[in-house]
């Protein structure tokens, strides 16, 4: 069907059948393990690296197996990452902010250390 | 910071209470742990059901800004990115706002209206990103305008089950199917025709026996299921595997009684009302004194339905506090009461009715 | 440290997860791969015999009579702005609101306020007699992008199946939030029961 319109080349709903259509929303850069990339203001950073394709968010202590969003409301904290040096933020809560830097988090996360 | 009424959840019942408490003059603060008000209500871009003075046909998001609207009218305090940690005794509201240092808040009277949190189902695979909360899907796009994914099967076949698997569809991800457990779909018939003939299927009878994939959802194995004796055997043989890279879990709504269980509120278990709801009586009033709650909290129902709990819960506290007289007080009472129980005929509204009653009797 | 006996730990119970995995799942590991899921249950889907059953489902003598309302609706939820909605009292819920809408056919003017304002989305209008070839039938359309005026499209029955080809003659739509766009298409008289959606 022709709903592909729907998706701008990074999964965003750009038009919608009953919301608004989305227009002026300041930009932001982001770095993601190394890369640039852009994110929205006002958005958490799990949303903004889903709108990427990034779904792998960390991966666990023991089996390390890949963990991404589950509740999106901060309720689960399986959804965490390293975020500007600090480990076991919650990024389904976490808003983006310009220059922010998030690195997949290995198990548990170390504090106090870069 | 107002403390006559400290409400806990800006979501539809919690906003209501708040309109109606301070129409009266109660001084009200709203503490909430998102960083919108509205709770649920901005993520529904469909009609409610009811009648007009329920706000039938109008769109969940639509009544939100409705209540804002209505709210910055009147002397609220709304406080966001706030959770409360717990209340400690003689009322006492113990918070944090974002990286603020922990604050308290000695309260007269406090609302509980913290609404639900989402049932998982645990099957093989689960921990897969791509394996998430049909309302985590939900506001992802409805509030981040973020395709959650473009090919998603939905287990559940309950109202939020249908209700975002149609969402999905308007964003632009084609839904493979809808799985549900039990013999009949648990939703409104209404909701399952319109995504039936949007070429949507249903499967009853069928679950999900596992999520597979390397690094997030690559497909899912489902089977349909027989029910000996209410038990739940997937039928052997019956397996079929589809590609899909959003499982969305619509497996229910239990009431998010954190702060209920901490405070030692007298709680029941009644599964009509999705898990363990506290004990209150007619005015909304818990085991604990001056300590109310509404909506979700008090049993799983719907939007309309928190909003009428919201809307008596206010009008309670009002009263109580001195700032509208009984008659006009018990003159709103049987108003709203009407209005409850016009939301909870019919054979999906009766369940929950006995539920209800159930409540009062304890 | 303690990764050393960690790492060992975690091998034994990768090593054990994968042996479970084969023991326990082979039929998984080895299930009919799928492209589509089949779509002959019967959840959500209303039969012919049984509309004709409801108060709101026109009798075959009334689609003589021009454009008239259809409306699809037979589970007792509490609703009712097609009864507020309707501006010629052709539809009537009553009390309780769990009634279902009974259509009262010779008021009915085919003027689609209760297509657009139907929560469920379940109101249809139908002109089975058109013309000499074609049924006119309305319908609730609540995707994006909205077709234009002469798009060709196949029409689908209550099932999401392709029943027929089909032409989109009108499109309205209102500037009310509430209202659902409402879509007419021109489809071979015969389908005029069937034809509920559509794609192109």
């Amino acid at each position: 069907m022709n709903l592909k319109k729907n998706m701008a080349n990074n999964s965003r709903i750009t038009t919608h059948p009953i919301l608004e259509d989305l227009k002026d929303r300041k930009k932001v850069r982001i770095c993601v393990d190394g890369k640039d990339i852009e994110a929205f203001e006002g958005e958490p950073i799990a949303a903004a690296l889903f709108a990427h394709g990034i779904k792998v968010l960390r991966h666990s202590p023991v089996l390390n197996e890949p963990r991404g969003i589950f509740c999106n409301r901060g309720r689960c904290t399986d959804c965490i990452m390293k975020v500007n040096g600090r480990p076991n933020v919650r990024t389904c809560v976490t808003m983006v902010t310009d220059g922010m830097v998030i690195e997949t988090l290995q198990g548990l996360g170390k504090w106090g250390t870069k | 910071m107002n403390n006559e009424l400290v409400i806990i959840g800006a979501g539809p019942a919690g906003l209501t209470a708040a309109r109606e408490a301070a129409s009266h003059g109660v001084k009200v603060s709203v503490l909430d742990e998102n960083d919108r008000p509205g709770g649920q209500l901005f993520t529904q871009t469909h009609k409610f059901f009811g009648s007009k003075e329920h706000m039938a046909s109008v769109r969940g998001f639509q009544i939100g800004e409705q209540l804002l609207e209505d709210l910055s009218k009147l002397d609220v305090e709304i406080s966001l990115n706030t959770t409360v940690l717990g209340v400690l005794p003689d009322k006492k509201v113990m918070f944090v706002k974002g990286e603020d240092k922990i604050k308290t808040i000695n309260a007269k009277t406090i609302l509980l209206a913290t609404g639900a949190l989402e049932k998982p189902l645990m099957f093989k695979g689960w921990t897969l990103p791509g394996v998430m909360g049909a309302g985590a899907a939900q506001t992802m796009m409805n509030i981040y305008r973020v395709l959650p994914g473009k090919k998603a099967l939905m287990l559940g076949s309950g109202n939020v089950g249908l209700i975002v698997s149609y969402q999905l569809k308007q964003a632009g991800c084609e839904v493979v199917g809808v799985l549900e457990v039990l013999p009949k779909i648990s939703g409104y018939k209404v909701h399952a025709s319109k995504i039936r003939r949007a070429g949507i299927p249903i499967l009853t009878s069928y679950t999900i026996k596992q999520a597979k994939g390397k690094e997030f959802v690559e497909s899912a194995v489902i089977a349909s299921v027989e029910m000996p004796a209410g038990a739940c055997r997937p039928i052997q043989g019956s397996e079929m595997e589809i590609g899909c890279d959003l499982i969305c879990i619509a497996a229910g709504l239990q009431p998010f009684s954190e702060l209920c269980w901490q405070l030692n509120l007298k709680m029941q278990y009644i599964s009509a009302l999705g898990g363990f709801v506290p004990v209150h009586d007619k005015y909304l009033q818990t085991s604990v004194p001056d300590i109310y709650i509404a909506g979700d909290l008090a049993g799983i129902e719907e939007a309309s339905t928190a909003m009428e709990e919201g809307r008596l819960a206010g009008k309670v506290v009002a009263w109580r506090l001195g700032y509208l007289d009984k008659k006009e007080f018990n003159f709103h009472f049987d108003e709203i009461n009407i209005r409850l129980s016009e939301l909870r005929l019919g054979s999906f509204g009766i369940e929950r009715e006995k539920g209800k009653k159930l409540l009062l009797d304890y | 440290m303690a990764l050393k006996g960690k790492r060992a730990k975690s091998s034994f119970w990768i090593i054990k997860k994968a042996l479970v995995e084969i023991l326990f799942n082979i039929r998984a590991v080895m299930a009919n791969k799928i492209k589509k899921i089949p779509n002959n249950d019967n959840a959500g889907i209303l039969t012919l015999d049984r509309l004709k059953e409801t108060p709101g489902f026109p009798s075959d003598a009334d689609y003589d009579k021009g454009l008239i309302a259809v409306i699809e609706c037979d589970e007792d939820i509490p609703c009712n702005p097609c009864e507020d909605i309707c501006p010629h009292l052709a539809i009537k819920v009553g009390s309780p609101i769990t009634n279902l809408p009974r259509l009262d056919s010779s008021k009915c003017t085919g003027c689609l306020k209760c297509l657009a304002i139907c929560p469920g989305l379940c109101i249809f209008a139908i002109n089975k007699n058109y013309d000499d070839k074609n049924a006119l039938v309305y319908l609730p359309y609540e995707y994006s992008p909205l077709p234009v005026k002469g798009n060709k499209i196949r029409a689908l029955d209550r099932r999401g199946e392709f029943v027929c080809d089909g032409i989109i003659h009108k499109i309205l739509k209102s500037s009310k939030k509430q209202n659902s766009p409402i879509i007419g298409i021109l489809v071979p008289k015969e389908y005029f029961n069937t034809v509920r959606h559509f794609e192109f």
